[in-house]
């Protein structure tokens, strides 16, 4: 391995699947995500990728999600004791998304658990969470195993991914609910299947052996295509998380163990969160200061916001331009105004092609948060500051009732 | 009853302080303690029919007076003899140092070594006394005073001392430039005499895994000094053994109204949202009480009697990162027939040894850089530092009559050995190097063992329940004192469980037999206490 004197690995990581990714990434439009090579799109742009999810089935390599494996006598100890929701209550099968704080009760990072037997559960996180699950393991019996370069991963997500998938189970995969996991046979490839995903859509995440990626890939492929399948890289996705109101970290929120300030940590209420903090359950890490910031008003909202089309219009219009609308999402965060008031800031910005609407996800104050508050949020035309109208808008902007919908069971012979 | 005001984990002379003072106060207080007698490491034991045995700290520098007279401790009671001679420290050639109260005397004990040493003598102990005399004033003001506001800046401390208008702004400096100085160099900055400065840099090593060419080592040495009278380490030691200590401060507790429960070991601290509710003895009893206590570690009061789910991660990781890393070993003779250093009685070496002085083993820094070198990598010191004291000579009766018990405090034996454990033959080996080392100043030692007797730190660790087998409770290192002992910003007795106090040696400011952690955490459970009212 190319090592500097140091003994840090300096080479990036292909995933599990890159054997196939490289060679489908046709514009070479890569970026890292966690140490691996991961492509921002396939196509020269990322336009057709975005619409296979929300039209067809895109399929996306998320294996550097890191993820943990977390088994023992006390695994639901620790589980419970690190994440703000009630493991006690996720039942084997089933699969939550939950952020987790510090003792300050600040988001340190989000991700889903899911409990793949009474004593086994996987965590995904964005940063690694290793040493943090350890140090929360103090004499516990558990065994705390990260799996991240040993399981690859796939989102499949959009309207057709069930039917791709069941082409290619024996079609127990229709009554997999939301948010619940099976393991089951792909093709003689033994896999973790989990109805969930990033793009507020229809959709699995397919859990593999990274012995067995590059099979697994081959087989989705090559029975997706009939469906309009499609590669998607991290552009399409970032598009459809806006428009599902997920946010992400280190642009929508820092996570609290790098922030080098105060101000730059958010409490899972500041962030929308609430609905995942468990204020009754077991003591876990945060709980003091959690229940002490419920018990006050909240200061912060995350919100999503739509910027007025025809206020938009009439910035450009000034200098003779028809309205620039980003063509991916924006994560450079851009001031929010009431009147002459600065109120809040928006972190991720798109234009969906969906809801053709040009939509924000914001922190606001929580006075000026209440949803259709109307604000200005900073743009900029022609190298000049300028404001536009935008609402305060109830999150998800785009919410198929494919998203959760129940299916009757279609078995393919 | 088993529902208290208060709850003390552990009999050690620190625990029992506290308790009396509660008790003092009006709160109904019990103290739980594992073993069957009181006084944790001060604690004699008759090892052989006849032979009472310090087998845990066989001297003290200084308790604190304001603890003997506020819990009005008798003479009678607690008979506290100070050796004059203090201290003999043999060299080779036969000739010995000896440090007495009187500067004087010493210097001229001194002058065979060095003229100027000796001729430096007094003003040496003048500055150690300023410089201690501010330590002083922040071992008294830290609790109360030095709250969260700084995270352990020296300069701090320094402006609070002087702002406290106790010391001087010299002063004050002047200590800010030794703490962190090596022991070696602070005594470069003295002396030429390599016996001189051999003995006196033990007290910047004793109980840390370092020698004294590490940074810090000077402020152990000024440490040892508080409370000692001004004198380069007054070693008293007490009429009936150490256990004399233990015993006096039952009694002293009990009569202020404290329950004393020996043989009670506390198997878990009770918490309920986060509040110390009582504890769980491993009777399967339990007790309640508002305030819990503990005189034990760090790491066994919150990683072996809480569960750790009831802590922060953050908390947790302070915790285990607390150093302990044990390096004194015990070793015990019974004698026949007293040991002769030295030139025996032609230097008033042997007078000095049967009035109870101590015999420090340290001829060299020199010496005792190589004795940790062993240490550094994971063998016990080939030639080790020895701190011995003949403890029959200020008390025979501890003996069978005309026989002596010779008593020594070893270091460096690692804790944590290179390869293996503390087996027969280590044991062996370290009883070997003790011997050796100390026959070669007092050639009829040998001949006059009739028993002996090794405690390794393993067996320190058990017998005493000190983690690592560290006699303080916790390293008393630079990154871990003042307001970073225990752990950072948890120096003020409290701990994240309220009501769960910390009162032992791993409390500021530290270990020791001072009473001072003792006598300190009582004053900060009072003071909530009568807040929370
Ligand atoms: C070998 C040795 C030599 C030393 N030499 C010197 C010296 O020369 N000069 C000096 O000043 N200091 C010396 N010390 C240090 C000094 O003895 C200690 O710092 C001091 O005694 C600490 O007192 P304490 O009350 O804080 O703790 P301890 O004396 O350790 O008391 C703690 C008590 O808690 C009890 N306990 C532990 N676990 C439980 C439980 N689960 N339930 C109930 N009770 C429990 C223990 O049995 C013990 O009685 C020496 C220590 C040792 C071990």
């Amino acid at each position: 391995m190319n090592r500097t004197g140091a003994g840090a690995p300096t080479a990036v990581k292909g995933t599990p699947f890159h054997e196939r990714t490289q060679a489908l990434c046709q514009g070479k439009n890569w970026r890292r995500w966690s140490g691996f090579v991961s492509a921002s799109s396939y196509d020269l742009t990322h336009e057709h990728e975005y619409h296979a999810i929300r039209s067809a089935a895109g399929l996306i390599d998320i294996s550097p999600l890191y993820k943990y494996r977390i088994c023992g006598s006390d695994a639901e100890t620790l589980a419970d004791r690190v994440v703000t929701r009630d493991i006690t209550k996720l039942a084997v099968g089933q699969v939550c998304y939950t952020p987790w704080c510090d003792s300050d009760g600040k988001v340190r990072d989000d991700g889903t658990l899911h409990r793949l037997a009474d004593s086994d559960f996987r965590l995904t996180s964005a940063e690694p969470t290793l040493l943090w699950l350890h140090e929360n393991a103090e004499g516990l019996k558990v065994e705390i195993k990260e799996e991240t370069e040993q399981v690859g991963a796939l989102a499949l997500q959009g309207p057709r991914s069930l039917n791709i998938l069941n082409e290619i189970t024996d079609g127990a995969l229709a009554e997999l609910r939301y948010f619940h996991v099976i393991q089951t046979q792909i093709e003689g490839i033994s896999v973790h299947i989990s109805r969930t995903g990033y793009t507020g859509d229809l959709g699995y995440e397919i859990w593999v052996d990274a012995s067995d990626a590059v099979p697994l890939w081959d087989t989705i492929f090559r029975n997706g295509v009939k469906h309009g399948l499609a590669p998607a890289g991290l552009l399409a996705l970032d598009i459809a998380r806006v428009e599902a109101g997920l946010l992400l970290i280190d642009v929508d929120y820092m996570p609290a163990h790098r922030a080098v300030i105060e101000s730059r940590k958010s409490s899972p209420f500041e962030l929308g969160l609430g609905w995942t903090v468990s204020l009754d359950k077991r003591n876990y890490v945060g709980r003091t200061a959690l229940r002490e910031e419920q018990s006050r008003p909240t200061e912060w909202e995350f919100r999503g916001l739509e910027i007025d089309w025809l206020s938009l219009e009439d910035a450009y219009a000034e200098v003779d331009l028809p309205p620039q609308i980003p063509g991916m999402t924006l994560r450079e965060s851009v001031p929010v105004y009431a009147e002459e008031e600065q109120v809040g800031y928006a972190t991720s910005r798109s234009w969906s092609p969906t809801v053709k609407k040009y939509l924000a996800l914001a922190h606001l104050q929580a006075k000026y948060a209440k949803i259709g508050t109307e604000l200005k949020i900073e743009i900029t035309v022609e190298h000049q500051r300028r404001t536009a109208i935008a609402r305060v808008a109830k999150t998800p902007f785009f919410n198929p009732a494919r998203k959760r919908a129940t299916f009757d069971v279609v078995r393919t012979p | 009853m088993n529902n208290y005001d208060a709850i003390v984990i552990g009999a050690g002379h620190n625990g029992l302080v506290t308790a009396a003072y509660l008790a003092k106060s009006g709160l109904s207080t019990v103290v739980l303690e594992r073993s069957a007698t009181p006084g944790g490491c001060a604690a004699t034991e008759e090892l052989w029919p006849g032979y009472h045995v310090d087998t845990g700290a066989h001297s003290f520098t200084g308790i604190d007076q304001r603890v003997l007279s506020d819990l009005q401790l008798s003479s009678g009671e607690l008979e506290i003899l100070s050796p004059d001679p203090v201290l003999v420290s043999p060299q080779h050639g036969r000739r010995t140092l000896t440090l007495h109260h009187e500067p004087a005397k010493s210097a001229q004990s001194i002058q065979p070594f060095s003229d100027r040493d000796a001729a430096r003598w007094p003003e040496f102990l003048e500055a150690m006394s300023l410089a201690t005399r501010v330590l002083e004033v922040l071992y008294e003001t830290l609790p109360p005073r030095l709250a969260k506001a700084n995270k352990g800046d020296l300069w701090e401390l320094a402006r609070l001392a002087i702002r406290l208008g106790r010391v001087g702004r010299q002063d004050a400096l002047e200590l800010m430039r030794l703490i962190p100085m090596t022991v070696e160099e602070l005594l470069d900055e003295w002396f030429e005499s390599d016996a001189l400065k051999g003995t006196l840099a033990t007290s910047g090593i004793t109980g840390i895994c370092q020698g004294p060419m590490a940074s810090g080592t000077a402020y152990l040495l000024l440490h040892s000094l508080v409370g000692g009278g001004g004198v380069v380490r007054h070693r008293s030691q007490l009429r009936g053994g150490m256990r004399a200590l233990g015993t006096a401060l039952q009694q002293a507790a009990v009569r202020f109204g404290a329950e004393v429960r020996l043989s009670s070991p506390v198997s878990s601290i009770r918490i309920k949202e986060r509040c110390a509710t009582g504890v769980s003895l491993e009777s399967g009893e339990d007790l309640e009480a508002r305030v819990v206590v503990s005189s034990i570690d760090p790491a066994q009061t919150f990683l072996r009697l809480i569960d750790p789910t009831e802590l922060n991660p953050e908390f947790v990781r302070a915790v285990k990162n607390i150093k302990y890393r044990g390096v004194c070993a015990k070793v015990h003779l019974a004698l026949d027939d007293a040991p002769v250093f030295g030139r025996g009685e032609e230097n008033g070496t042997q007078s000095a040894v049967l009035q109870g002085a101590s015999i420090i083993i340290a001829p060299s820094i020199e010496y005792l850089e190589r004795a940790y070198d062993d240490a550094k990598y994971g063998e016990s010191s080939k030639a080790p530092y020895v701190d011995a004291v003949v403890t029959t000579a200020l008390d025979p009766s501890l003996a069978p009559e005309g026989n002596h018990i010779l008593s020594a405090v070893v270091q460096y034996a690692p804790f944590k050995l290179k390869t293996g454990n503390w087996d027969e033959s280590r044991r062996t080996v370290l009883r070997d190097s003790v011997i050796d080392t100390l026959s070669t100043y007092a050639p009829n030692l040998r001949d006059a063992i009739v028993h002996c007797h090794v405690l390794t730190p393993a067996d320190l660790a058990d017998q005493f329940a000190l983690t690592e087998g560290n006699i303080y409770q916790g390293e008393m290192t630079l990154d871990q004192i003042f307001m970073m002992r225990p752990a950072p910003g948890w120096g003020r007795y409290q701990t994240p469980v309220e009501g769960l106090y910390l009162c032992g040696a791993s409390a500021h400011p530290g270990g020791g037999l001072t009473a001072r952690p003792g006598m300190a955490a009582a004053r900060a459970v009072l003071s909530h206490s009568t807040k929370n009212r």
